[in-house]
């Protein structure tokens, strides 16, 4: 399906939902990978929201984000219990590994760093979340491992 | 009966490879020709055990734990012999003594079966609370969470009875339930985990409160780092609504109570009710100025009940069983049972819920084992990312709101994120700052403005430039914060920066 289908059909979906901007935005960024900025006006409307109220929630949130990423998502707990069993040298450790920052994405496309405050695993952190998989007590050789498995093409399970 | 296996869908089990033992008991059971179920249940909490497989055999539940796959033929052999020689038997799962030495009131179901068995939910006592709140009537539900002294459970530990009176007594068209399950703190999973072991719980509580204060609609606003638990709650909301539970006509009595699951977008600040609710009508998520309550002027400007997961499951066994019976555990104001959450570099880390009473010291030794590294623990914080540092000193503190209040610590929403020698004070502290610049809704100067300051002062702190007057001027900049930020999120950040300079001075510069 086009993308201005896709967005035509969820438009329609969360049109008339109460406080339906955030339901609507998770979709489009679900099915599209991402929130296309000439959605905006759209959304805007179907929504009776200014544009500026449309791109305003966008920045707000750490989830949505503009432009398309990898194929796979990682995130890295960086809040204190994680701190606690190590997460600052794991961090460290995956920044030099992939070759990227915090928001970047590696040249191949596979994967997307980001930072995450807290998955709640956190009686066996450091935490790392894969796509919608979270994984426990997270060493340096278990995050290349997990690494590895992603760049084969594999589903990230 | 066939032998029931019990493998836990938690997060953490599954983070700690629960899915694989599932796959691979059923393959090893298949390959045996043996006659058994394999149950995905909630977890108990003893996350230190996970994968933790329990063998339901002659009416005992015996446990394995950790269990790898590669365990399982072992596993298996032996329950053909002599199970208790296995080197990961842990016995029956009712007295290993992590869990004997509880005091489950709200948690008492959690792992016990598949989270979304409305049987299993019912022969435990499961919508009994319901029932009565449905004889009882709006006045009658909310006297008897007044006098049970159910406190608020998110951390600002609110008396639920008479937030809840006062959206009875606001008339209104409609009215909401939200609850706030945005549970963002650094070393809480208590929601989390009752909302993947026990759902049903959550929702009765919450068609309890809409019964309550007549409201129609409920909302619960999950934070998107919780997949696992979105997919629980959205089956357990279909799964009441096909029972009746949900719907137009609650159980035949003709009121109506509908619920949705609205999934947050990663915002820290959207764990303060006001900002939540702002969230919820999807806008930004920035705090409302206090008054009007939300109470009074809530969700879409109408009166709303806004409370934590475990404040909504609480009410389902204060109606069940009765005020008195709430009431009567518990000391002090602090009534009812005490939920902290053993997390960060603990040996044995996972959800206690114990009575009112204990110390931290108890907790963190009886309980949590010592560090997970075998080093000597040096600070503690509690609270979450806005709760003090404490010292060792500090540790003989009773674990209750107004004893924590005393020595300027709070028990928040009970998470305790334990750190060894190893930690860098210094680093922590400016980390405090760093996280409330990066969370701040940016309202409020103090909050969007003073972090960021506050990270650099911190900086040349470390720095030893001109440490005595960047000292001085940090503690100007934290109580600004503290004195005229709008929420909690500004005003309680000096607490972690505050108490790691006072009590950890050596780690600056």
């Amino acid at each position: 399906m086009q993308s201005d289908q896709v967005l035509a059909e969820l438009l329609d979906r969360y049109r008339d939902t109460p406080g339906g901007l955030l339901p609507l935005l998770h979709a489009i960024q679900d099915r599209l990978g991402h929130i296309p900025p000439d959605s905006v006006p759209a959304i805007a409307t179907a929504l009776n929201l200014s544009r500026a109220e449309v791109h305003g929630v966008i920045s707000f949130y750490h989830d949505f984000h503009s432009d398309p990423r990898g194929r796979h998502r990682i995130q890295i707990c960086r809040a204190e219990a994680c701190q606690a069993m190590g997460s600052r040298l794991l961090e460290a450790h995956a920044k030099a590994a992939l070759g990227i920052d915090f928001g970047e994405t590696t040249v191949d496309g596979a994967v997307t760093l980001e930072p995450v405050y807290c998955l709640g695993n956190c009686a066996c952190s450091p935490s790392v979340r894969i796509d919608e998989r979270v994984h426990a007590r997270v060493s340096t050789d278990r995050f290349d491992a997990l690494v590895a498995g992603l760049r084969g093409g594999g589903a990230g399970k | 009966m066939n032998t029931r296996f019990f493998v836990p869908r938690d997060t953490t089990a599954l983070a700690l490879g629960s899915d694989e033992v599932a796959v691979a008991l059923g393959a090893e059971l298949a390959s045996r020709s043996l006659a058994g179920d394999v149950v995905r249940n909630g977890s108990r909490g003893a996350f230190w055990l996970e994968p933790l497989l329990e063998v339901e055999q002659a009416g005992q539940r015996l446990a394995f734990g950790p269990v790898a796959a590669a365990d399982l033929p072992g596993v298996l052999d032996a329950l053909q012999g002599v199970p208790g020689e296995h080197p990961l038997c842990l016995g029956p799962v009712d007295e290993i003594p992590w869990l004997a030495s509880q005091q489950r009131l709200t948690f008492a179901r959690a792992g016990q079966d598949d989270p979304l068995s409305l049987d299993a939910y019912r022969r435990q006592e499961g919508f009994r609370g319901l029932e009565r709140a449905l004889e009882l009537g709006p006045q009658g539900i909310v006297d008897e969470v007044t006098a049970s002294g159910l406190r608020g459970r998110g951390g600002a530990a609110f008396p639920a009875g008479i937030k809840w009176q006062t959206v009875l007594d606001t008339p209104a068209e409609q009215k909401y339930i939200v609850c706030n399950a945005d549970e963002g703190d650094s070393g809480t999973f208590a929601d989390r985990l009752l909302m993947e072991a026990d759902p049903y719980q959550l929702i009765e509580g919450m068609i309890i409160a809409g019964l309550a204060v007549e409201a129609t609609q409920g909302f619960i606003y999950l934070r998107s780092e919780y997949p696992a638990a979105l997919g629980v709650l959205n089956a357990a909301i279909a799964g009441a609504e096909a029972a009746g539970y949900l719907g137009d006509d609650i159980g035949g009595s003709g009121r109506a109570f509908h619920l949705e699951v609205r999934v947050g977008a990663g915002a820290y600040i959207c764990g303060e009710e006001t900002s939540l609710l702002d969230s919820l009508e999807g806008k930004r998520g920035m705090v409302r100025t206090k008054p009007p309550l939300p109470a009074i002027r809530g969700l879409f400007g109408q009166p709303t009940v806004v409370n934590n997961v475990l404040t909504l499951a609480a009410v389902s066994t204060v109606l069940a069983r009765g005020s008195q019976y709430y009431h009567d555990f518990g000391s002090g104001r602090s009534r009812g049972t005490l939920t902290v959450q053993l997390a960060g570099n603990i040996r044995r880390g996972g959800l206690v819920e114990i009575p009112f009473g204990a110390t931290l010291r108890e907790l963190l030794e009886d309980f949590g084992g010592g560090t997970f590294s075998g080093r000597p623990m040096r600070a503690i914080q509690v609270g979450g990312p806005l709760g003090a540092y404490l010292p060792e000193p500090q540790w003989d503190t009773p674990v209750d709101y107004e004893a924590f209040a005393a020595i300027g610590a709070m028990l928040g929403h009970g998470g305790v994120v334990v750190f060894d020698d190893t930690v860098d004070m210094g680093a922590q502290a400016r980390f405090a700052m760093e996280f409330c610049a990066a969370e701040s809704c940016g309202k409020c100067t103090p909050c969007r403005i003073g972090s960021t300051r506050g990270l650099e002062v911190i900086d040349r702190i470390i720095a030893r430039e001109a440490p005595a007057q960047n000292r001085a001027l940090l503690n100007d900049l934290c109580d600004t914060m503290e004195s005229a930020s709008l929420c909690a999120m500004g005003g309680l950040t000096p607490n972690p920066v505050r108490s790691a300079l006072a009590h950890f001075a050596e780690d600056f510069g």
